[in-house]
């Protein structure tokens, strides 16, 4: 198989699961017992959360462990949601294109709150502009949540302008920040961020096991009540084995950044190269303002769904925003954000690719959608129309 | 768990009758690309048989085999027999199809229905004097 779908899960590194066998074994006891057994698997906790700091220059008590990206970001954005509540604040600025837990959260503060939510725009490029950011705040704006990196289209955002614009406002800045952690670079001492969540799994680590970097003096209200663990944070018995395997994980993201982020890129950009090939077909989000592992195209006349089972059928794991892969009407909110037309956004792939991925198995997914593509077309009444002229092609 | 049953697997890499009928008695077009499926149905009609159906699919694994398993159901009956075919049994045929796809297998009903109406539209248009 060849696995080009790590936005949506990546395979866990060796040496993580080496930390996650080895704690589940041999350190089972829990953080918050006394005795020294106990005692030993805090301090794998703290350690592991020392090292998750280091990573980000920030301090072990500025990272909170987390059930993954969607917990982090529902707790987040809860708890800035409650304290600009008490505050009269009861409005919040975010992007279009966001991750549903970002969505989904907003949309229940909208209808069980009535907060008002405004989304900016994300234009055709994929990017949020910051001075649309800046226009969207108000006086009773309590939070900013902007993603680092979108899981679709890849594209990075300026979360350094919008975070400095947040700050000279004296608003909260939220970044979900799951799929940039781990493969870009990411500071948090110079980054006006007070915020940052994110999640294991996309950085070879185990799934549902994340954090959120919370800056000191920053507020932030539990999601889930009960024990004190996490500081009163976050109750329930801390996931040790999974929290150490995360920082394994995380550690030797860190540690070969450059160099994978960068052989990554290379065969991002082969691919990119390969597939603008094919006719009628346009790339989504900037090309270089995008996380090294991410190409998403559409393509004119077929369907992404089958597209995926006919890849699937020359053992090629990819993604797609159609509506009929992922159960709705609509095709991806992410390609109709970025102004992608239903019948175009139907037609869409996502590779999402990692350093271990060869010359050779890039020219394989290269054939092999080229093939998949020109066959769908041929009995496609779409693509048959737009040949003849009878609808007019967009891309 | 796979997604689709091996018959639905088996029409969706090996659709039947796939293609288009030049002199077709009747053609029908359903759905949108709003939605994300398309099927256009071309029927060859003689004596109130079908004589030949071919089709084209714009959709995801399920409205392509739906559409093929569709033209295999009709291909052969008379019309009478054609108008009857429900999307149930076109499911039934695939050995089933899963819940939020069945709307796909609803197409490939009016699709079938459509063609007929336009074959009939223009077979009682010809016979006016
Ligand atoms: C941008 C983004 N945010 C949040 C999530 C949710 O993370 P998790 O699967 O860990 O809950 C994901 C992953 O699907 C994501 O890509
Ligand atoms: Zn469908």
């Amino acid at each position: 198989m060849i696995y080009a779908d790590n936005a949506a899960t990546t395979r866990m590194s060796e040496a993580a699961i080496r930390t996650l066998v080895s704690v589940a074994k041999e350190n089972y006891g829990n953080p918050s017992s006394l005795y020294s057994f106990g005692q030993r698997a805090k301090e794998i906790l703290e350690d592991a959360r020392s090292a998750v700091a280091e990573v980000l220059g920030a301090q072990p008590r500025e990272i909170l462990f987390t059930g993954g990206g969607s917990e982090g970001d529902n707790q987040v954005i809860r708890s800035a949601a409650e304290l600009g509540r008490r505050k009269g604040k009861k409005h919040i600025v975010s992007s279009a294109f966001e991750h549903h837990a970002v969505l989904h959260a907003l949309e229940r503060l909208k209808k069980e709150q009535g907060f008002e939510v405004t989304l900016v725009d994300v234009h055709e490029d994929g990017l949020v502009r910051p001075e649309e950011v800046a226009a969207a705040i108000r006086e009773d704006t309590c939070l900013v949540t902007i993603m680092t990196a979108n899981n679709e289209i890849g594209t990075i955002q300026p979360i350094r302008e919008i975070g400095e614009i947040c700050r000279s406002r004296g608003v909260l800045f939220h970044t979900d920040a799951v799929q940039a952690v781990g493969h870009l670079p990411l500071h948090t001492p110079d980054l006006p961020v007070d915020f940052l969540t994110a999640s294991a799994h996309k950085f070879h680590g185990p799934k549902g096991v994340g954090f959120v970097f919370v800056r000191k003096g920053v507020q932030i209200l539990p999601l889930i009540d009960g024990g004190a663990q996490e500081r009163n944070k976050r109750a329930g018995t801390e996931n040790v084995a999974g929290i150490a395997a995360m920082a394994t994980a995380l550690r030797e993201a860190a540690d070969h950044l450059e160099e994978r982020g960068a052989q990554t890129a290379k065969m991002r950009d082969k691919l990119i190269r390969g597939l603008r090939e094919i006719p009628h077909g346009a790339l989504n989000g900037d090309e270089t303002r995008r996380l090294p592992g991410n190409v998403n195209f559409c393509f004119e006349g077929i369907e992404g769904e089958s597209l995926l089972l006919l890849l699937d059928d020359r053992g090629i794991a990819a993604s797609s925003g159609s509506a009929c892969t992922s159960g709705s009407l609509d095709p991806s909110h992410v390609l109709l954000a970025i102004g992608r037309v239903h019948d175009v956004a139907h037609g869409s792939l996502r590779l999402s690719i990692d350093e271990t991925l060869t010359d050779d198995e890039a020219d394989t997914i290269i054939q092999s959608v080229k093939e998949v593509v020109a066959y769908l077309r041929g009995f496609s009444p779409v693509w048959r129309d737009l040949e003849s002229g009878k609808i007019p092609h967009i891309l | 768990m796979a997604l689709y049953s091996e018959k639905v697997m088996d029409h969706f890499r090996n659709p039947r009758n796939v293609g288009v009928i030049e002199d077709a008695s009747g053609i029908g077009e359903v759905g949108n690309a709003k939605c994300g499926d398309i099927m256009k149905m071309y029927l060859k009609i003689e004596d109130d048989i079908i004589q030949d159906v071919k089709f084209e699919t714009f959709g995801c694994g399920s409205a392509i085999a739906s559409s093929s398993m569709a033209t295999e159901l009709i291909k052969g009956q008379p019309v009478s027999e054609a108008m009857k075919l429900t999307n149930q049994a076109v499911a039934e045929a695939l050995d089933g199809l899963p819940d939020y796809k069945m709307h796909c297998s609803v197409l490939a009903e009016e699709a079938i229905r459509s063609a007929l109406e336009d074959w009939r539209k223009k077979t009682q248009a010809d016979s006016l004097p």
